[in-house]
């Protein structure tokens, strides 16, 4: 090997690279001593919790990289988190430990299966303990624990939607004695409190009513499902919101529960037994409305003859395998030219929003070139839509925030799926 | 050195507020009390004091009522080591209130008494002057910054005009609290529920409030809405309007 033609310059007497001391004969590179050197204590630390483990298992092969949606518009993803945590980094005051949008493309692709959505909450919630988050963070948070909602608003406001709406709704809430319904819709807090939600909600309550539906809703005793939250590592104020929140499932008789937001359909079906002991027979409403496609299929009258593309909430298609009951509904859209985006399905793109990024739009900035969302509203229009349809709460706001950032204000419309079925049947709210 | 921190519930904005039927008190069905924000600030002065070093224990103070407990070990979760809810009264205002923490305070050891400076409820502000009074001791309202050396503290206050004052108290002393170095943390919410099972918060009685409260409202009510606002479409119709009105 001594006339290896690299031999002069890799050999050095004295050598420190990164703070690390390689100095000696070459061959020592086939020591273990440079992983030696550096310190774990972080790395361990994260290993060590509850949900941390599989942070441990990476062994560099940056699959994730390439999926990654933050490392899409900057430098991120588990394969370098491992790296920096190999190297020393002290990752629960680190802002890497706010990117992470837990959209679980990382652990489609993971060969070891490093799962972010487990060890994310898990350094998360000893970050939340300390004190260490972000203040926006802060504000959501406060915000859930005193009101039961993101935006801070009052309890008794989460029906002003429902004000000079002639539609029937049955607000269980206000109700002396009530009778038992067959589907408890639950809401959402965008679908409650956004200008844009609301108009998704009074859209619901109409097609709910066309089909003859028999719900009925919350009202002022709806809280926050708490999914984001636990995914920031609020674990107390989750469990809280889940036993609340249970209680009120408990409380009025429904044969099904259905949801407007596919966060609350993760955590009502995979997170919420666990705090409550119940088991909960839920459907987003996209999987609901798919079961009567015909009924809906005959009331839709109406033609929407524009050019559609979808996005897939992650935590409706890959958090829980569902990325056929939107299609459904989409194709049954009379006049509809329907087209795929490029990152479809298991492969869909991540809107920004989960595991917190909602209420991290600063921090995030701060260390991408630009939102994932305006990352998305540029792949539906070059793929020639219109019309961008989504059916997760958070995703109205945020694409149409990124419409307009992105300068493309007036080329794509940005419209919950169940807002077009109202058009269809009802020609919307009459407009 | 042991600061302890005076907590007061007011209704929250969040909620319309509205007159009760006899038009001199807010109706409190459907109101939600929450921590005064100036108390978190003071709350916040001290746990920042503690963290430095320069404080050793803190002790949460608040008159009993709905909610006083969770208050007071949300306190505890954020750093304070211990807390005392004030039972046996109904205090009317400052006055009382001063008298009955008073009563209290005389019996506890104490270097320092944080106050928020004012209350939103009553933007009255007496409460520090009226304990200091009682307990002969020295007050400073509108406190911004807080150092402890030895048996002073040197006290930031501010003035209206963006005037800021320096004082070097000797204590104890009783501080008003306007704003602490940052905002006041987040107490999470596992921390709060596991307080609740480890601690307890001690019940004192706050003893003879000494006199029938000095004032009493005569009548409340919203103010007075005006004629309204008119948006104007571009510069021509303000002009208009300018000229209708004799402006111009």
């Amino acid at each position: 090997m001594a006339d290896h033609k690299y031999e002069k310059w890799i050999q050095k007497d004295d050598a420190i690279i990164d703070g690390i001391d390689v100095s000696g004969e070459w061959n020592k590179m086939y020591e273990p001593r440079e992983i030696m050197n550096y310190d774990l204590t972080y790395m361990d630390k994260i290993t060590d919790l509850d949900g941390g483990e599989s942070m441990g298992w990476c062994y560099q092969c940056a699959q994730c990289i390439g999926v990654c949606p933050v490392d899409n518009v900057g430098s991120y993803g588990p394969r370098k988190i491992y790296r920096n945590l190999q190297t020393g980094q002290n990752l629960f005051e680190h802002p890497d430990l706010w990117l992470c949008t837990t959209c679980s493309n990382c652990l489609r692709v993971c060969p070891k299966e490093v799962d972010m959505m487990k060890i994310m909450p898990a350094a998360r919630e000893q970050a939340v303990l300390d004190g260490n988050v972000p203040a926006e963070l802060q504000d959501m948070l406060q915000n859930v624990a005193e009101y039961g909602n993101p935006m801070g608003e009052s309890a008794r406001k989460r029906v002003r939607w429902l004000r000079k709406f002639d539609e029937p709704v049955r607000d269980l809430s206000k109700e002396e004695n009530p009778q038992p319904v067959d589907v408890l819709w639950y809401v959402s807090d965008y679908f409650s409190f956004h200008g844009r939600g609301n108009d998704a909600a009074k859209s619901m309550v109409r097609v709910f009513n066309r089909l003859g539906v028999d719900f009925g809703i919350l009202g002022k005793e709806e809280k926050c499902d708490g999914d984001s939250q636990r995914l920031v590592g609020e674990t107390g104020l989750f469990e809280e919101l889940a036993e609340h929140n249970g209680a009120q499932f408990e409380k009025y008789e429904h044969n099904k529960l259905v949801v407007s937001d596919p966060h609350a359909y993760n955590a009502f079906k995979n997170f919420y037994p666990k705090v409550t002991n119940k088991e909960y027979n839920v459907q987003h409403y996209t999987q609901f409305l798919a079961e009567q496609i015909d009924d809906l299929t005959t009331l839709m009258k109406q033609p929407y003859p524009k050019k559609v593309t979808f996005h897939d909430p992650c935590y409706l298609g890959r958090h829980n395998g569902e990325y056929n009951a939107p299609r459904t509904l989409i194709n049954a859209i009379p006049g509809i030219d329907f087209m795929e985006m490029f990152r479809c399905k298991e492969q869909g793109y991540c809107c920004g929003g989960g595991g917190g990024g909602m209420w991290l739009d600063g921090l995030v900035a701060d260390h991408t070139s630009e939102r994932l969302s305006e990352n998305r509203v540029k792949e539906a229009i070059e793929v020639g839509a219109e019309v961008l349809a989504v059916c997760c709460p958070y995703e109205v706001s945020r694409f149409e925030d990124a419409v307009k950032s992105t300068n493309n204000d007036g080329k794509l419309e940005v419209i919950d799926i169940i807002e077009i079925l109202d058009y269809c049947i009802d020609n919307g709210d009459g407009s | 050195m042991k600061i302890i921190v005076l907590l007061k519930q007011v209704p929250d904005l969040v909620e319309d507020l509205e007159v009760d039927a006899s038009g001199k008190t807010l109706d409190t069905d459907d109101i939600k009390f929450k921590l005064n924000e100036y108390d978190d600030h003071a709350l916040e002065e001290a746990i920042l004091l503690k963290e430095s070093g320069a404080v050793d224990e803190i002790i949460a103070m608040a008159v009993d009522g709905d909610g006083t407990d969770k208050m007071l070990f949300t306190a505890i979760a954020k750093g304070a080591d211990g807390a005392v809810k004030l039972t046996g009264g109904n205090p009317a205002d400052s006055h009382q209130l001063g008298k009955a923490f008073s009563n209290v305070l005389a019996s506890e050891s104490y270097d320092m008494i944080f106050t928020g400076v004012q209350s939103v409820d009553d933007r009255d502000g007496q409460l520090g002057p009226i304990i200091g009074s009682y307990l002969r001791m020295p007050c400073v309202s509108v406190v911004s910054g807080v150092k402890v050396s030895g048996d002073t503290a040197v006290i930031h206050k501010e003035y209206s005009g963006g005037m800021m004052g320096e004082f070097e108290v000797d204590l104890p002393a009783v501080l008003g609290i306007q704003a602490a170095k940052q905002s006041p943390r987040y107490a999470p919410v596992s921390k709060i529920r596991q307080v609740q099972e480890t601690m307890s918060v001690i019940e004192a009685s706050m003893g003879d409030l000494g006199f029938g409260s000095r004032s009493s409202v005569a009548s409340m009510a919203p103010p007075e809405k005006g004629a309204g606002s008119k948006m104007l479409e571009d510069v021509e119709a303000l002009i208009d309007v300018l000229k209708d009105k004799g402006v111009i």
